[in-house]
């Protein structure tokens, strides 16, 4: 299929009106000549989970990591249009702190080699965010909502890898939430776990919401219609579709996106 | 095409048999009370069994696809309207049988005086059910808006012979068992238009994705 004859919905932005968390504006992304991301505006609403479902290669994953400029460790690459935060331009803010405000969780649990206690307690480290605050505090909050507290209290100081995937994905999201970060991101956080660490998974960003807002991409399109209020379709760098969840898998409006989730392409 | 695609085209074409089916047995449990035609009542009673096998297999298929394949939008909407429009059809079919029996007690008499007959509400009635399953095999929101748009008329009809036959009642105390029948009658007529609306409600989500139960949306949806 030809990018250059796909639409994109002038609607995909805003599904719904609910304050925006971030924004992102007619953005291209290359890596080298290749252009990856075609003109790419969508509005991620505060305290919500949006999803992003495609094909493989269609670009939600690079999108996903433009969010929190992770993709400026990749040479040759180069990105244009705007994403902001809190309605501020991320290129113009310091990447460390963009970094901490915008969390990211890949798609294979990745603990550092220590224990359950220094995987959670090294990033408030890093940022110096220890100065007059309790390290253990800190530990038992992240794992607390990252729901794995009950089962990782009584070895803390064990090596993360003794967790079995499903809780050691969850040591990456506590991890990932020892820093409050304001925004959450999940690159196929379940696809390497069985179907009751992914539930478990689930109910955690369900819950999560409240006190942060979560963009997940994900291949498993019931995992989308789970978690996500809404959910973003792209297809060959665009994104084609935009809306709530509940309208893209009941009666979505592109042709495009009714064929992928339905199988019949992709 | 998929073995999906092709369980769905399958249960597509049940669907229609069994429409099919209904709609004979709607023309005969008709025919059977204006013509006071018995071999057609016999054959409503007969055919009513195998209606019902038709429901208990579409069924079992719709339900089995919807726990195998998650579906999702179009696939999704045509699958919880078949399992929807199959009960309707059901129904209609044991409406065809209501009809029947009563017009069993009637082959050998003198029809009661009516303003309005069964011919015509017979025909209107028909003709709801045979565009509502028209509206399903093509797929047509328009033609599913007529349809629920008819059954207003049907609901005056049945009115009208309800009074007529209170009348009755009123005036010749030994016609109440016959007048009585005749609203039974007039109720069931009434009751199958009722169901090839709900056909033609579920073609409309099924194709639009909107729900006009109930008049729940504003305006004309099948305009959009």
């Amino acid at each position: 299929m030809d990018p250059s004859s796909l639409q994109q919905s002038p609607t995909a932005a805003t599904p719904q009106a609910a304050p925006i968390k971030m924004r992102a504006s007619n953005v291209n992304f290359y890596y080298g000549k290749f252009q990856a991301l075609h003109n790419i505006s969508l509005d991620i609403a505060t305290n919500k989970v949006t999803a992003m479902i495609g094909p493989s290669g269609c670009g939600k994953s690079t999108f996903l990591r433009n969010l929190n400029r992770i993709n400026e460790t990749l040479r040759d690459t180069r990105i244009e249009g705007e994403i902001t935060l809190d309605g501020e331009d991320i290129l113009d803010k310091d990447v460390t702190e963009i970094r901490r405000r915008i969390g990211m969780v890949f798609q294979r649990p990745n603990p550092f080699p220590k224990s359950i206690f220094e995987n959670i307690i090294y990033g408030p480290k890093i940022n110096g965010m220890l100065k007059g605050r309790n390290a253990a505090e800190i530990v038992e909050k992240s794992l607390r909502r990252a729901a794995l507290w009950d089962e990782a209290k009584d070895k803390l100081h064990e090596s993360a890898y003794a967790l079995s995937g499903g809780q050691q994905q969850r040591l990456c999201i506590a991890r990932a939430l020892a820093v409050d970060p304001e925004v959450l991101l999940l690159d196929e956080p379940c696809s390497a776990l069985d179907p009751i660490a992914t539930a478990k998974i689930e109910d955690l960003l369900v819950g999560l919401k409240d006190q942060c807002t979560i963009v997940i991409v994900t291949h498993n399109m019931q995992q989308a219609a789970r978690v996500a209020d809404t959910t973003g379709f792209f297809l060959l760098g665009k994104l084609i579709e935009h809306d709530k969840t509940d309208v893209i898998f009941k009666n979505p409006s592109k042709r495009e996106t009714e064929d992928y989730i339905t199988g019949r392409f992709g | 095409m998929r073995p999906f695609e092709e369980e769905l085209k399958s249960l597509n074409g049940a669907l229609q048999e069994m429409g099919a089916l209904v709609a004979q047995s709607i023309h005969r449990a008709v025919m059977a009370l204006v013509e006071k035609n018995e071999d057609y009542a016999h054959q409503v009673v007969r055919d009513e069994a195998r209606i019902n096998q038709c429901e208990i297999q579409i069924d079992d298929l719709a339900t089995t696809l919807i726990v195998r394949e998650s579906p999702v939008a179009g696939d999704m909407r045509f699958l919880v309207g078949a399992i929807k429009i199959n009960t309707d059809l059901e129904r209609m079919g044991d409406m065809a049988v209501g009809i029947v029996e009563r017009a069993f007690t009637s082959l050998h008499q003198s029809d009661l005086p009516m303003e309005v007959g069964f011919t015509e509400m017979g025909n209107l009635v028909e003709s709801m059910v045979l565009t509502s399953l028209d509206a399903f095999v093509a797929r047509d929101a328009k033609l599913a808006q007529s349809v629920i748009t008819s059954d207003d008329a049907i609901d005056k009809i049945r009115n009208t012979i309800t009074r007529q036959m209170i009348d009755i009642m009123k005036k010749e105390p030994s016609m109440v068992e016959r007048a009585l029948d005749y609203v039974l009658i007039a109720r069931r007529l009434e009751r199958i238009a009722d169901h090839a609306t709900n056909i033609a409600e579920d073609v409309i989500f099924m194709v639009k994705g909107i729900d006009v139960r109930h008049r729940v949306t504003a305006g004309n949806p099948i305009s959009q």
